[in-house]
């Protein structure tokens, strides 16, 4: 008969499949969305989903059916004044149809519009980064948590027994049991050896005694060697990873021949080191040094927006890094990461100033200096001096970028260091 | 005599949901109603509206449309534009009806006389759907064809699957047969065929080719020969049973879509009766139950409020016109008909002498057990109703310069009107005419499908797209020819095999 079924919990998430095919189907349209956005999201902004609108007519199914034209007779309800034989002029879109058809011309007003959690995201944040699977993997988790060591606990798996603290525990039980039996075993013994002075081993007294020994004994070897009560295991809990704080320095050159693709390129790769950063440290804080002949520390939106003319001088910008890093960020409290991304170009007898400022006040307090060069042309000054630097440090990255996902290889190091 | 309420708030619980069931069952039976036994399923809101992406089925094979739709789905109801009590019911024996978990019990009563009642009895008993589905079996075929599918994107690749899918999708409507009964479907012989047809058919495929009749004399040979013989409606049958490249997996992906576009056939041509009769049933249980007092005025006004929206009917210059809304015209047909069967008016006398004043159970009965959207309007839709409706007819001819109205709701109006209305709902003219017309055996297999223009009516410019999809299952070129009623070919679509 009737039938009542709770279907409420099983079958969740049944659409994720279709969901998966359709977001496959349409990437080349969402990537170009998620450029867009790129460009429109903080550097900072990286955890959350994204609205995403693709051209409606490229998710339109085809089917044969009729156009406009020919004769055709409809009959609409809510007639108000017209008599038969009115003549009307002919309404646009779609004659008689009312609305449903006029939609259909008015483009870009009529994209599909969906929402994008936070690890679809990601994910295709990173496709033209051409990430690595762990990186990929290690980025999109959010707590991560570590074993540490909580002392010991009576129960456990038997990979986790501590031999010493199990056996010293063992010990202590045994002596604490057969305590009172030696005591009196002890005793005993002096006593029969006393009384076998005056008597005959035979007499009663003497066996009664050493029946008495030979219980006390018994009893002693009965204290087991180990019991289960015994056994102590090394008790592991899971713990916050340890949290300390970053800082981000974004150096980027402002000058003239930073074009916006340039500019957009380098967003990704400070993009990156920042989501590196998040999953690092609880605390981050990005200070953006823009620069040409001269730097300043600007907010996120002059940074990327502003463009200034006239000449290149890097070590203007290094400079105020370290400043800024002598005033606000000590070392000790502070972990620095840096990130630089220019054209290349750089006033010629700068070059080796910027060599000199990052050997001696950069270099030795940051964690990680990541630079690239986007361009095309062949490599400047800049370049050269800081291979040296290359070879001289181990957390100095560069790299020269045409194509996004070139960005990567720049911070493989970086990512290999917190794998292993 | 009146009884006590059967609950006081609008929470639901099960038990709740049991009593309300149980007095809707007595009421829906006194009444007359026949039906197949009834499953109530209570399930959450995500699971609605995946239901609602996978056109209400509850198992589907997988394919990006149905992600696109759930998208759409949740999108609009997280905006709230989707008022309807959202109630699915399945055309299955028993007959499955969803709640969902979010409504209050007033929504729940409602959806069980509407959907596990209404619905039901149409399902079982009208014409189309005995004819064309089998409640039965429906299910288990869904389970087949989801297995199947998933199957064949592990053997060849999710890129093929979806392709072929994809080109039977936009051919989907094509793949109907409209008056030949389909076999009843299951899942068991299905499987058991399955493997016998693939390599049965691919034998036969070749040997099309193979038998090409040869030249037996001068005077056969002037004479062109067709094949097919007469022109096929079903698209996808033919391409199933005679594309020659295709394998036999893929074959088995065509007829998997074409089985489920011919279930859904009668879905498609009996909304405003469906819709109608579900929604006069809910109306008439649910104010029967209120007259045995077994629900309070709280109750009766939630659920009036919900009903009066799902039959509002806005004129055809509001901005929330949308068409025809179905519930609102299959509603009031079904009331006017009981009107008319028990406080008839002259003119119903005049116009409907042979149910003006008969039983108006057995008069609907047989209304819904008879009819299609189409024959019902021009059988059923009387003066009352154009005139309630304000409907008028518009000629849009493209050969002039502005339309014209030609028919109102009144005495003149009234017979045009109806037939106008009843040819609106004829799937036969809505959908393009176009059949599969030849195919050229002793060439380069071209595939000629014939569109027949149908007053002068183009395809509209999508059909482009739509011909890369028959060429790619078809594996050859496709031409699609349109002709008019005197028989002239006026356009002529193109398609190469290698279009994608």
């Amino acid at each position: 008969m009737t039938q009542i079924v709770d279907r409420r919990l099983n079958g969740k998430n049944k659409s994720a499949v279709n969901r998966q095919k359709f977001l496959r189907r349409f990437r080349q349209q969402i990537k170009k969305s998620i450029e867009n956005v790129i460009a429109e999201r903080s550097v900072t902004d990286l955890d959350k989903g994204e609205k995403i609108s693709i051209p409606r007519k490229d998710t339109n199914e085809p089917f044969f059916h009729h156009g406009k034209g020919g004769h055709r007779e409809v009959v609409n309800p809510g007639n108000k004044e017209f008599q038969a034989g009115d003549k009307i002029p002919r309404p646009e879109g779609g004659a008689g149809q009312g609305g449903s058809e006029a939609s259909d011309s008015g483009e870009g007003t009529d994209d599909f519009v969906f929402e994008l959690s936070r690890e679809e995201f990601l994910q295709f944040f990173f496709e033209d980064l051409e990430l690595p699977n762990l990186v990929k993997t290690k980025l999109s988790t959010i707590n991560e948590t570590k074993k540490v060591r909580a002392g010991h606990t009576s129960e456990g798996i038997p990979a986790n027994i501590n031999i010493v603290r199990s056996l010293t525990g063992a010990m202590g039980r045994r002596i604490a049991l057969r305590a009172p039996y030696k005591k009196e075993l002890k005793q005993k013994q002096a006593e029969l050896d006393d009384l076998l002075k005056r008597h005959n081993n035979t007499d009663q007294i003497i066996i009664d005694l050493m029946d008495r020994i030979e219980f006390l004994k018994k009893k002693i070897q009965k204290v087991p060697f180990i019991d289960s009560f015994d056994l102590r295991y090394d008790n592991r809990i899971d713990e916050p990873k340890p949290t300390t704080q970053a800082v981000m320095f974004c150096i980027m050159d402002v000058s003239g021949s930073m074009g916006r693709e340039e500019k957009d390129i380098s967003k990704r790769f400070f993009m990156l080191l920042y989501l590196f950063l998040t999953r690092t440290y609880e605390k981050i804080q990005v200070v953006f040094i823009s620069h040409h002949t001269i730097a300043s520390e600007v907010d996120e939106e002059t940074f990327f927006y502003s463009r200034e003319t006239g000449g290149t001088v890097v070590s203007s910008a290094l400079k105020l890094m370290s400043s800024i890093v002598q005033e606000r960020y000590p070392t000790d409290d502070w972990n620095i990461y840096a990130a630089q991304a220019s054209d290349g170009d750089n006033w010629h007898n700068d070059s080796s100033i910027c060599k000199k400022i990052l050997n001696e006040k950069i270099m030795p307090f940051v964690q990680y200096f990541a630079y690239i060069e986007i361009t095309a042309d062949r490599h400047q000054n800049l370049w050269e001096e800081y291979t040296d630097i290359k070879s001289d440090w181990d957390n100095f990255a560069m790299k020269r970028i045409e194509k996004i996902p070139d960005i990567y290889p720049v911070f493989r190091k970086l990512f290999k260091k917190r794998n292993t | 005599m009146t009884r006590k309420p059967i609950s006081e708030t609008s929470e639901w619980t099960f038990e709740l949901i049991e009593e309300y069931h149980t007095e809707i069952e007595r009421i829906a039976g006194n009444f007359g109603l026949s039906t197949y036994p009834v499953q109530l399923e209570i399930i959450t809101t995500e699971q609605m509206m995946d239901a609602y992406s996978s056109v209400g089925m509850p198992v589907g094979y997988s394919h990006w449309t149905f992600g696109k739709e759930f998208v759409n789905t949740e999108k609009n109801y997280k905006r709230g534009q989707m008022g309807l009590a959202y109630e699915i019911v399945i055309n299955s024996d028993p007959c499955i009806a969803y709640l969902m978990e979010e409504n209050s019990m007033p929504m729940q009563a409602l959806v069980i006389a509407h959907a596990a009642y209404g619905h039901n009895s149409f399902f079982k008993n009208n014409y189309l759907f005995t004819t064309w589905t089998s409640a039965d079996s429906i299910i288990d075929y869904l389970l087949f064809a989801k297995e199947y599918i998933l199957n064949c994107e592990q053997r060849h690749g999710e890129e093929a699957v979806e392709n072929i899918l994809d080109s039977c999708h936009a051919l989907k409507n094509f793949g109907v047969d409209r008056y030949k009964r389909p076999p009843t479907l299951s899942m068991q012989e299905e499987q058991n065929r399955q493997k016998e047809r693939e390599e049965y058919l691919q034998s036969q495929i070749n040997e099309l080719w193979k038998t090409i009749p040869a030249r037996q004399s001068n005077t056969d040979a002037d004479q062109p020969q067709h094949y097919p013989d007469e022109p096929q409606e079903n698209i996808l049958y033919f391409i199933e049973k005679n594309a020659p490249l295709l394998e036999p997996w893929q074959r088995e992906i065509v007829r998997i879509v074409r089985k489920i576009s011919q279930y859904f056939y009668p879905q498609r041509q009996t909304q405003v009766m469906n819709e109608g009769w579900a929604t006069f049933w809910h109306y008439t249980i649910l104010n029967k139950l209120y007259d045995e007092g077994l629900c309070n005025d709280g109750f009766m006004i939630e659920f009036l409020q919900s009903h009066t929206n799902v039959v509002q009917q806005p004129g055809f210059d509001s901005p929330y016109y949308s068409g025809i809304n179905p519930y609102a015209l299959g509603f009031n047909m079904m009331s006017d008909i009981r009107r008319i069967c028990e406080h008839p008016t002259d003119e119903d006398r005049e116009w409907f002498p042979e149910i003006a004043g008969s039983n108006w159970l057995e008069t609907m009965d047989f209304a819904m057990r008879n009819f299609k959207d189409e024959s019902f309007i021009g059988q059923y839709l009387s003066p009352k109703v154009i005139r309630d409706f304000k409907l008028f007819a518009i000629t849009d001819d493209d050969k002039k310069r502005q339309i014209e109205v030609s028919a109102i709701h009144n005495t003149s109006g009234y017979q045009s009107v109806r037939k106008t209305l009843s040819e609106q709902y004829n799937l036969g003219s809505i959908e393009p005419n176009i059949q599969v017309y030849d195919v050229d055996l002793k060439g380069d297999r071209t595939l000629t499908l014939r569109h027949t223009q149908f007053q002068r009516r183009p395809l509209d410019k999508s059909a482009h797209e739509v011909l890369k999809h028959a060429a790619r299952l078809w594996g050859f070129n496709v031409i699609l020819e349109s002709v008019d009623d005197k028989g002239r070919i006026t356009r002529t679509y193109e398609s190469k095999s290698s279009s994608f």
